[in-house]
């Protein structure tokens, strides 16, 4: 076959289509898969090792940790830094050891090449503390103390006790923290409304004694239960602080570890697979459902996924209804002109608009504009404090919502276009007017095409980050929008955002190293996130589909 | 051509059909509508030339004319289904009991209740065959469910449908056969009680059995309300009308007594048509 009759039979095209499919399907699969495996990686507890190291300068130090990251470097390049060779190999292997310990060396991480390690093992007892500051311990436990007081216990019974003791600490704790979250929080939150009362009384000319008395025993009750409140937050962190335990680095250093600093403790060298499974997936479960700590370097995400969904959903309910709506009088009501056609072009256009712009425009007018006035006139008693015009979900909710809006319109005008005329006319013979032909039969079947628009506006709302840092989005926020505090549901508030999160942690965080694993979860996360939130959608309008199908007849 | 040899071969029993002795005059029918001097304009171009014609009561009247001959425009005029229609202009008169439907002051949704419509294609909504035939009664505001059973089961009788779809209300329209969709669409036009039935060529869709039921259907249905039919085969007409017009490029040609259209045309038209010279 010459290449004239090649090229007719289609065979080239045929081929064009499927690279293009399979490059497509390779750079997805292949960036899924970089994620998972540098995000995922990160929860394993890895066997700690214990080495000798002989340093640049020639000393030896014991050295102890996990291995984080493997690299060849070649030999000049290790010269100019001032390591000192033997052997003639081109290429050395250099390790990124995590050593932990930052209180006592400074730096979580440390270089080592391969030529200098000696003695490499992986001792049972090695104890690995995820501590709530100054990140991991990597050492040797040695005793328990109680107030202070060795407790001088035998080696069989040094583990035991420290786990009940530990177990103590950790039940202590959280016991602290739901005090400090739900019951000051709730004291705090009333002293507030009572001091925007009052402010409101003297805004209205209405302080008068009985309302001045009201507010003080208000506020007197309050103050007893604070001080209960704080007495029993007293008697714990007394007890917390009791215990604590001494431990021993690898090169001999002595540390005294208070048990409320710890957040887990664990001696992955003598761990089966099985708990080293339980270990991993207890990780990742923390990762999902924790707070992060320690300048989000560690813990969990769980207010950025809470406030990424939540602000998505916000989104959908405020872009649907607009969109639905002014696609429903672009296709069905506006006189079919060079003015339609224009709005209809300028729509389309927004949609390409940089959503940075977007974020200026929520700025200046959502959050100053809009925000500032309601503010003026319903909040007048925090101000000069703003509630509203400032920077909160709400706002970036309404500024997504504008962004994804062209998605909704164009999606919907598509989906009422293909209803065909024979069921509109069929409805108007009835005696149904224009308006009750839509709202009982056009719009319903158009839902599945309306649904189409809100999974893309979804999809687009979800990723998007650079407005939402203008108009909501913080690095950490005390609270999530929703709490047990009247109203329950608090749109002024900033919220925390997984794509945020990921430039937060990968780029601004003071320990970019130790955050760089963060940065994949993270990613990964998000984009669960978004196949999660897209799969409800798609299971939505597929069962529209299945109620609505007369289209395809 | 003549209607009963040609029906005959269709496997059709025409003494079912078969009407007693016709009306023979159309001054001595009662005028349920009346058109005078009507023009339609589609844009730039002409769509009817001056219709003068008068729709018996209680009788069907079949238009017939070749396509594009305005047979179906003229029926959509009589229940402003032109009105959908962009750039479509009408000038005459179209007098519903005496009443000008075209007058200003008037309600079309509430005429569309008074003039229902069938079209060619079954068009049921995607919803349940109770829902559907409820439309029409639910838009006007009904919602108790005991006046809604009733109408929903005497509309689905007068279609012959409630022996069928009794136990399936609550199925989805869109999952029975084209006669049957046909008949639910005419039950739900008849569940308002409309005075006109107007049939947009109801059983071009259909295959021969669905076409005979529609028809008996039709038959049944003459008893109480005004019935125009648009239908492209002239047996039908000869079947089911009492009379019948007949339309040529948007002019109407004759309208007679069906019988006396069919074997006795006066029009020289006419009868080139019904004999098939042109078509």
């Amino acid at each position: 076959m010459n290449v004239q009759d090649w090229f007719k039979s289609g065979n080239p095209w045929i081929w064009l289509n499927a690279a293009a499919v399979s490059v497509s399907l390779i750079m997805v699969f292949g960036l899924l898969a970089l994620i998972m495996v540098r995000g995922l990686g990160f929860f394993w507890p890895a066997d700690v090792q214990l080495m000798d190291y002989t340093d640049k300068q020639g000393q030896e130090i014991r050295l102890m940790g996990e291995l984080w990251g493997e690299e060849e470097a070649t030999r000049q390049t290790l010269i100019d830094n001032g390591y000192k060779l033997t052997g003639d190999a081109e290429f050395i292997t250099r390790y990124t050891l995590k050593t932990g310990n930052r209180d006592v060396y400074g730096a979580d991480f440390r270089l080592i090449i391969e030529p200098g390690i000696k003695n490499k093992s992986t001792p049972d007892n090695a104890l690995v503390v995820v501590r709530r500051e100054w990140g991991n311990f990597y050492g040797f436990l040695t005793s328990i103390k109680e107030n202070g007081t060795d407790l001088k216990l035998s080696d069989e019974e040094l583990w035991t006790e420290f786990e009940q003791r530990n177990e103590r600490a950790l039940d202590l704790h959280d016991e602290i923290v739901e005090i400090q979250k739900s019951d000051i929080g709730e004291v705090n939150h009333e002293l507030e409304t009572l001091r925007l009362q009052k402010k409101r009384y003297e805004l209205d000319d209405d302080l008068t004694p009985e309302n001045l008395a009201e507010l003080d025993a208000k506020r007197k009750a309050l103050d007893a239960r604070y001080a209960l409140i704080q007495k029993r937050l007293n008697e714990l962190n007394q007890d917390i602080t009791r215990d604590s335990f001494v431990a021993r680095t690898a090169d001999g250093q002595v540390r005294e570890i208070r048990f409320e600093t710890v957040v887990k403790v664990y001696q992955p060298n003598q761990m089966s697979l099985p708990s080293k499974l339980g270990t991993y997936f207890a990780n990742i479960w923390e990762f999902v459902s924790d707070e992060p700590r320690e300048a989000n370097t560690e813990g969990g995400v769980f207010p950025a996924i809470f406030g990424t969904v939540m602000m998505v959903i916000l989104m959908a309910v405020l872009a649907t209804p607009l969109g639905v709506i002014a696609a429903v009088y672009l296709r069905e009501y506006a006189k079919q002109g060079a003015l339609t056609r224009t709005i209809r072009i300028a729509v389309n256009n927004l949609a390409g608009v940089p959503s940075i712009v977007y974020g200026v425009f929520g700025l200046g007018f959502f959050v100053y504009f809009l925000g500032g006035n309601i503010d003026r006139l319903f909040f007048s008693e925090g101000l000069p404090a703003p509630t509203f015009g400032t920077p909160g979900i709400m706002w970036s909710s309404l500024t997504l919502a504008i962004l994804t809006l062209p998605v909704v319109i164009v999606a919907t005008e598509e989906g009422l276009s293909r209803i065909p005329k024979s069921i509109r006319e069929g409805s108007l013979a009835l005696g149904a007017t224009k308006f009750e032909t839509l709202w009982r039969t056009i719009l319903p079947m158009s839902s599945p095409a309306i649904m189409t628009g809100l999974i893309l506006a979804v999809a687009r709302a979800a990723g998007e980050v650079a407005p939402l840092m203008l108009v909501g989005v913080v690095k950490l926020a005390p609270s999530l929008p929703v709490d047990g505090n009247a109203p329950f549901v608090h749109l002024d508030r900033k919220f925390m955002h997984l794509g945020f999160h990921i430039y937060d942690v990968g780029f601004q965080s003071p320990n970019v190293e130790a955050a760089r694993p963060l940065v994949y979860a993270t990613s990964l996360l998000l984009v669960l996130v978004i196949i999660a939130l897209n799969i409800v959608a798609i299971q939505i309008r597929n069962r529209l589909r299945e109620r609505y199908r007369a289209l395809e007849s | 051509m003549t209607e009963t040899s040609e029906t005959r071969t269709h496997g059709i029993n025409i003494e079912a059909l078969e009407r007693p002795v016709g009306p023979s005059d159309l001054a001595n029918e009662e005028i349920a509508l009346e058109v005078s001097n009507l023009d339609l304009h589609y844009g730039s171009s002409q769509a009817l030339y001056g219709v003068n014609m008068v729709i018996p009561k209680n009788r069907v009247t079949a238009f017939i004319g070749p396509s594009g001959c305005g047979k179906s425009t003229l029926l959509r005029c009589f229940n402003r289904m032109n009105d959908l229609v962009d750039g479509c202009q009408i000038k005459g008169e179209i007098k519903l009991h005496e009443e000008d439907i075209y007058h200003k002051g008037v309600n079309v949704a509430n005429l569309r209740r008074r003039i229902g419509m069938v079209f060619q294609k079954p068009n049921p909504f995607p919803k349940s065959v109770y829902e559907n035939v409820a439309y029409g009664l639910r838009i006007q505001g009904v919602s108790d469910k005991r006046r809604l059973d009733e109408a929903v089961e005497k509309a689905l009788r007068s279609a012959a449908l409630w022996d069928e779809m009794k136990d399936r209300l609550n199925d989805n329209a869109l999952g029975m056969s084209g006669g049957q969709q046909q008949r639910l669409v005419i039950a739900r036009a008849i569940a308002i009680e409309p005075e006109v039935m107007l049939l947009d060529e109801p059983a071009s869709a259909l295959d021969p059995i669905s076409t005979l039921k529609i028809e008996e259907l039709i038959y049944e249905l003459k008893q109480n309300y005004t019935i125009i039919i648009v239908t492209h085969n002239m047996q039908q007409a000869a079947r089911v009308s009492d009379y019948t017009a007949f339309m040529y490029m948007g002019k109407l040609i004759e309208h007679a007594d069906t019988n006396k259209l069919f074997t006795n045309p006066s029009e020289k038209q006419t009868e080139d048509y019904i004999t098939g010279r042109y078509g």
